[in-house]
Formats: C-alpha cells, structure tokens, sequence
C-alpha cells in the first residue's frame, strides 16, 4: 500500500496559517510526514489539532502557506480536488457513516462512483475489508443498527476501500464508550504494521507507545514539540507538553 | 342529486383534468424544484443568486397573476403554441404557470430537507472524493428527501387546489365546470358544490394519508 522505495516526504506542510475569524488557530505549522509514518497530533482541545488534520484533505482552507501532498500543492477545488481527496482516507471522530446507506454500500460507494470499478468486484473487495475490521456479518445492516465502535470499524474499512494513499484519524476513539475503544486502536494498529501512513489526533497514549513514530504536541495552534513516543511521554521537554502530560497522565 | 347525476360523465372529465394538471404539474415542478435547490446549495455564488431571485420573486407573486402571465403573456403576446385546440394549448399553460410557482415551494421544502442531513455525511462522502453533483444526488438528497415527504404531501395538496385558478385562463377543470354547472342548473347549486367538494376531498386526503405514511416508512434512521 505505501511506496516505501521513494524517499520523498508523502505530506510537507510550509508555513500554514489559519484563522477562524479572530481566532488564530493554525500559527506557521512546518511538518513533514513521511511515506510509511504514523504520526500521533496531541494537544489541548481548542489548540488546533483537528483543524491541521482537517486541512491535509483540504475540508479546511488555510490562508497561508503550502500543503504538498505527494509533491503537488493540494488543489483548491472541482475534481482535483475530489482526485486528491480519494487518495487521502479520512476517518472522522463522529464515524459519518452514509445514515440511508448498508454497511456494504457505505464501503463500496467509493470505489463504484470515484473509481467505477464493478460493483461486483467492489463488493468483494469490500467483504474482505469488512471481515478484516471484524464487521462482515453485520454487512447488511444500517449504520445505526451498529455500535459506536463497529461503526468506526466500518468507517475504517471505508477509507481503505478507496486505497489511499494515507489515512487521516481525526479523534476516532473520542465519541467512543471505553469498552470500544480498544477494538478500533486494534484496528488502528494492524493498518500501523502493515505501513499504512497514518496522521492520528488521539489523547490514547497505549496507541501512540504501541503504533507511532512520531508524537507532535500542539497548543494554541503551534507546533510546541516533535518527539519519539517514549521520550514524549517520559521526559517531555517543553514545560507546556510536561503540563498537559500531568493533567492527562494522573489517572 | 339528479342534476350531479345527469352531469357525471361531464363532471368525471373536469376531475380528470384536474387529476392531469395536478400530475404533471405535480412532477415537473418536484424536478424543478430540485434543480432550484441544488442551485441555492451550489458554491456558485451565480447559480445561488439566481435560485434565490427565481424563488423570491415566484414566491411572493400571487398564483393567479402567474397564470394570467401564462395565458396572456405567454399565450397571447409571445404566442407560445402547444396545439391548435385552444383548451390543450391553455392546458399546458396553465401547466408552465403551475409548475413554476409550485417549484418555489418544492425547493425551499427541499432545502429544509437538506438542513436537517448532518454537515458529517457531506463532508464523509467529499472525503471519499465524491464531486459536489455526486454528493448531492447520492448522499445529501436522497436523505433530505427522505426528511421532506411529509412537506411535499402538503404543497401537493396544495397543488391539487391551485389547479382551480387555471380557471382563470379558460381550462375546463373541475371549478369552472361548477361554475359552469351552477349556470345550467339554478336549482341544484348547493348539491352540485357539495359534490366538486367532496371529489376535491376524494383527491386530497388519500394524499395526505399516503405521504404521511411513506414519511415513517423512509425515514433515517441515525
């Protein structure tokens, strides 16, 4: 799934600013991901997180800066945009599974109407990645017939019918009961072995120690610090990662 | 009674046209209707402007004038034909005139559909890089649809009575058959209205039943 032989940086964001009004919530954010990457956003709420991840399949503007993704600026709009979209899996914090749609039909949609490929066909494949996420038994089903967590699930098995490029976690286990929590991060960390590239705006520490690469702590819509997982949640180095560390980690 | 019995064959044919305008008025004006909500949701700010002007300016302009424009301005100034035979020349406008102001409402019934679907299902399937048109037609309308059939058996209710100001401009529908019974029979007013009421109610309320039925049938469930 991932072009790991090639060397250049999937996504290089170049001193992206982005306001909401008055509010100042992305402050010249600099970030590479690379190819192959699972990359944990950490942060206060309210301090940009999602907005960042938003902004990566342009379902936010920025106004300044640059967004490459795969070398190209992103696209502001029309079908190079929804091009550029389909190669960049999204997975929402809500699950937004298509209410009207089954579960099949919200993982083969993709694939018959972006990529027309044969129903048939997408079907198949998309059996296969619902009984990869655990859901095949529930394929015909409505979304709301499911649990918040096998929802998600499906919302996985969505993105990845579409066989992006990267997959983008914006808070997936956050609207989540406690008990589904796991069996989503499960999934998340399969797709991680497998080399998916993945950007993750999560507060579950087991999966960015488990999965990530890299954890990126955000606040007040900067960058504060990049840092390996278990130098991040060890020995942080900033004052301001170390105060939202001891206000999350007491527990 | 035996004026409205004496009169059924006469009186069927007015409801028949009445059942005819309604339909297809009824029709033309749900795809309009959509195509004008569809232009108010665009990101065109051109497209938008024009849904926006079309639908406030039929809205607020009475359904008789629209007519009256149909038979006279069309009809007449324009000479717009469909047939040599008068009465299915003055059928089909008062169809345009039916269809455009019914649009209107079809369309800002739609657009409330719209409004009740979570902004998370469009932003899902633009996420899956579906265009803006394949958003629309399978993600948005089909679920703001679903939230608005109960409205669309109201403004077809609706319909079914404005189909009497086509009167206006001459097509011999169920009211200007009464209003032409009343002259024939002098003594049998009240029983010849009684009977174009109760086919009106005949037409109506089976609608009503019907739509809000589908409305529990297809709803979302979230």
């Amino acid at each position: 799934m991932t072009e790991n032989g090639d060397a250049t940086p999937l996504v290089v964001l170049e001193g992206v600013n982005k306001h909401f009004g008055s509010l100042h919530v992305l402050r010249d954010i600099n970030l590479t991901i690379s190819r192959g990457e699972v990359l944990v956003v950490i942060g206060p709420s309210g301090g940009g997180k999602s907005t960042l991840c938003r902004a990566i399949n342009r379902l936010e503007t920025i106004d300044g800066g640059t967004i490459l993704f795969d070398g190209q600026p992103l696209p502001e709009e029309g079908k190079a945009l929804a091009r550029l979209r389909s190669e960049v899996g999204m997975v929402f914090q809500s699950f937004n599974l298509f209410a009207h749609k089954t579960i099949l039909e919200n993982v083969t949609l993709g694939p018959i109407k972006v990529r027309g490929i044969a129903r048939g066909q997408a079907e198949q494949r998309g059996m296969e990645l619902l009984e990869r996420v655990g859901i095949a038994s529930q394929a015909s089903k409505y979304p709301a017939q499911l649990s918040g967590g096998q929802q998600q699930r499906v919302a996985i098995a969505r993105a990845l019918a579409m066989d992006p490029k990267m997959i983008l976690f914006d808070e997936p286990t956050s609207a989540l009961d406690p008990e589904m929590v796991q069996e989503v991060l499960d999934v998340m960390i399969g797709l991680a072995r497998d080399g998916m590239t993945m950007m993750v705006v999560t507060h579950e520490m087991g999966f960015a120690r488990r999965a990530a690469n890299r954890v990126v702590f955000m606040a007040e819509g900067q960058i504060v610090e990049e840092n390996t997982p278990d130098e991040f949640f060890t020995n942080a180095r900033t004052d301001r990662a170390k105060d939202f560390l001891s206000k999350i980690l007491t527990h | 009674m035996e004026a409205l019995i004496e009169e059924f064959p006469v009186i069927r044919d007015a409801f028949w046209l009445t059942i005819r305008l309604t339909l297809t008025s009824g029709l033309v004006a749900l795809i309009l209707g959509t195509l004008l909500a569809a232009m108010r949701v665009s990101p065109l700010p051109i497209l938008r402007g024009i849904g926006t002007v079309y639908v406030n300016a039929i809205r607020n302009t009475p359904l008789t004038l629209v007519i009256v424009f149909c038979g006279l301005g069309l009809g007449v100034v324009l000479d717009v034909s469909f047939s040599d035979s008068l009465s299915t020349n003055s059928m089909w406008l008062s169809i345009i005139g039916l269809s455009a102001y019914t649009a209107a409402f079809v369309c800002e019934s739609i657009r409330a559909g719209i409004n009740t679907v979570p902004l998370g299902q469009a932003e899902a399937a633009r996420a899956i890089g579906l265009t803006f048109a394949q958003n629309l037609r399978l993600i948005v309308l089909p679920q703001a649809f679903r939230a608005v059939i109960a409205p669309l058996g109201s403004i077809l209710i609706a319909l079914t009575k404005n189909t009497t100001i086509a009167a206006a401009i001459g097509v011999g529908e169920a009211s200007l058959t009464m209003k032409t019974l009343f002259e024939a029979h002098g003594d049998a007013v009240v029983p010849i209205f009684f009977g174009f009421a109760l086919g009106f109610l005949v037409l109506t309320l089976p609608v009503g039943l019907l739509f809000g039925w589908l409305a529990k049938r297809m709803a979302v469930v979230r």
